[in-house]
């Protein structure tokens, strides 16, 4: 056994839920809180200055009130998809390297060769939690919710699935780590201006990457359920969708794993398009350069390095979380035909031609 | 080899446990009231619940499920070759040309499914 290993995933594992799991609470904050910016109205504000307590706040009140299995529902299932909506967000971070290194050891809980597969492996099991849920609870808004939610999530997943070709096209490359190497030498996928931004080829990709950005972000909206394309739990057509049935800390883990599976989304955005942890710094000394700054160096500049790697990923999953929310308080819902249309018409026949466009560039003129 | 999977297990262990253990604290630390018949039937905004639990649904939602494999198939197809697709494009082009015929004849059963109406939802 390998105890160095096993140690430090251990100590990566706690720090990285430690700081997801704060986010989540905050997120939730900062939605109530943005809302009610853009509706003029004031939000959460008493517990704690400026309402900063009111996570606490909510979380004990999700602890505390009555756990409730009603009597018509299929108990086991019922009990199973609360746990399902909420272990493969937090899983699926297992592969997202989310800082360089720190004190020699790479900040990724396990870089393994098969990365993006993990992902979309991992993540398309939270449908079974949505679909269970709606299943199990033997009542008839739920199980509408179900139905329409496993029917979204599936038919996102292909224009999820073709979004991110392009990135193996040009990368060569599964393993999130090198994706990232990649974009630190060649620049952002789509942020050409970073790296050698003499080469004409790199701006010509960076075209078809925005398109395969967008397709890919505006997947993860329906992938998580969010408006726009929040169907399954539409308040106005089926009260509260697939978790009308649950109370207590088991809507929580609904609820919360939304949030949780925005935050993954987000940090799987940021890797794939964003450049990861990297943030070029531009440099005058000896000539204009863009400077790394990694975990690298010795001493205490290395430390400094990596944990202005680590705040750097998590200051772009906070500004992709901000997009998020905005996005719901702007948005109206799509009527169901016009969801199903957007994402197997539009998105998955854009999304189709964009990787050959990008592969007819990596054949004839960028190398 | 096997050891890079090792995290990942750990990780997993741990989300399971973080699930599990939220829901046992709920349990423990919620307060129980009083149960009657009422409050043990389906929710339907107060009213008695009426029919089946589980209606019957359109059958456009098994049509959806079953194109999803298919395309989702060809997406996995797809990948091994995005991946090995620019140390092979060299002088030979054929790995291109391979892919998009075989991605041609797919799409004559997108048309096909998609004329037939399987993804209109309006009617």
């Amino acid at each position: 056994m390998d105890y160095f290993l096993i140690g430090t995933s251990l100590a990566k594992i706690a720090g990285l839920l430690a700081v997801v799991l704060g986010i989540m609470n905050y997120s939730v904050y900062a939605e109530r809180r943005i809302s009610a910016l853009i509706q003029d109205r004031l939000g959460p504000n008493r517990v704690g200055p400026a309402g900063l307590l009111q996570p606490i706040a909510d979380a004990f009140k999700f602890l505390l009130k009555e756990d409730f299995t009603p009597g018509h529902v299929n108990k086991f299932y019922y009990w199973l998809a609360p746990c399902l909506a909420m272990i493969p967000a937090i899983a699926t971070l297992a592969v997202v390297p989310f800082g360089s290194t720190l004190f020699g050891v790479p900040m990724v809980i396990a870089d393994i060769n098969v990365g993006v597969l993990y992902v979309f492996a991992i993540a398309s099991l939270g449908v079974y939690g949505i679909v269970l849920a709606g299943w199990s609870s033997n009542s008839k808004y739920p199980f509408l919710g179900g139905i329409r939610s496993s029917s979204q999530m599936i038919s996102y997943e292909l224009s999820l699935g073709l979004a991110v070709i392009p990135i193996f096209l040009v990368a060569g490359q599964l393993r999130l780590t090198s994706i990232v190497r990649f974009q630190i030498e060649h620049g952002w996928m789509i942020a050409p201006f970073i790296g050698d931004w003499t080469n004409i080829g790199k701006w010509l990709l960076a075209v078809p990457m925005l398109v395969s950005f967008l397709v890919f972000t505006i997947a993860i909206f329906a992938e998580t359920n969010r408006l726009p394309f929040d169907l399954p739990e539409a308040e106005t057509e089926l009260v509260g969708g697939y978790h009308t049935e649950y109370g207590s800390m088991k809507f929580g883990l609904f609820f919360l794993g939304e949030y949780i599976a925005m935050i993954t989304g987000s940090a799987i955005i940021v890797t794939l398009f964003l450049g990861g942890w990297h943030l070029p710094l531009p440099s005058w000394h000896g000539g204009f350069h863009w400077a790394v700054v990694n975990g690298s160096a010795p001493g205490w500049r290395g430390i400094i390095g990596g944990i202005f790697n680590i705040a750097c990923f998590f200051a772009k999953v906070a500004a992709l979380l901000f997009i998020f929310i905005w996005v719901r308080w702007s948005l109206p819902r799509f009527r169901y035909d016009q969801l199903m249309r957007l994402g197997w018409v539009f998105f998955f026949e854009i999304a189709l031609v964009n990787i050959f466009v990008v592969a007819v560039i990596v054949a004839y003129i960028s190398k | 080899m096997l050891s890079e999977y090792l995290p990942v297990l750990l990780h997993i262990v741990v989300a399971i446990g973080f699930a599990v253990s939220a829901l046992l604290v709920s349990v423990l630390l919620g307060k129980s009231g009083r149960t009657n018949r009422t409050k043990d039937t389906a929710y339907e905004c107060g009213m008695v619940p009426q029919g089946e639990a589980q209606p019957r649904f359109s059958v456009k939602f098994y049509l959806v499920a079953m194109l999803f494999i298919l395309f989702d198939l060809e997406i996995v197809f797809m990948y091994p070759w995005a991946v090995v697709y620019r140390e092979t494009i060299g002088a030979d082009k054929t790995i291109l040309w391979s892919m998009l015929s075989f991605v041609s004849i797919l799409m004559v059963g997108y048309v096909y499914a998609l004329k037939k109406g399987a993804l209109d939802w309006k009617n």
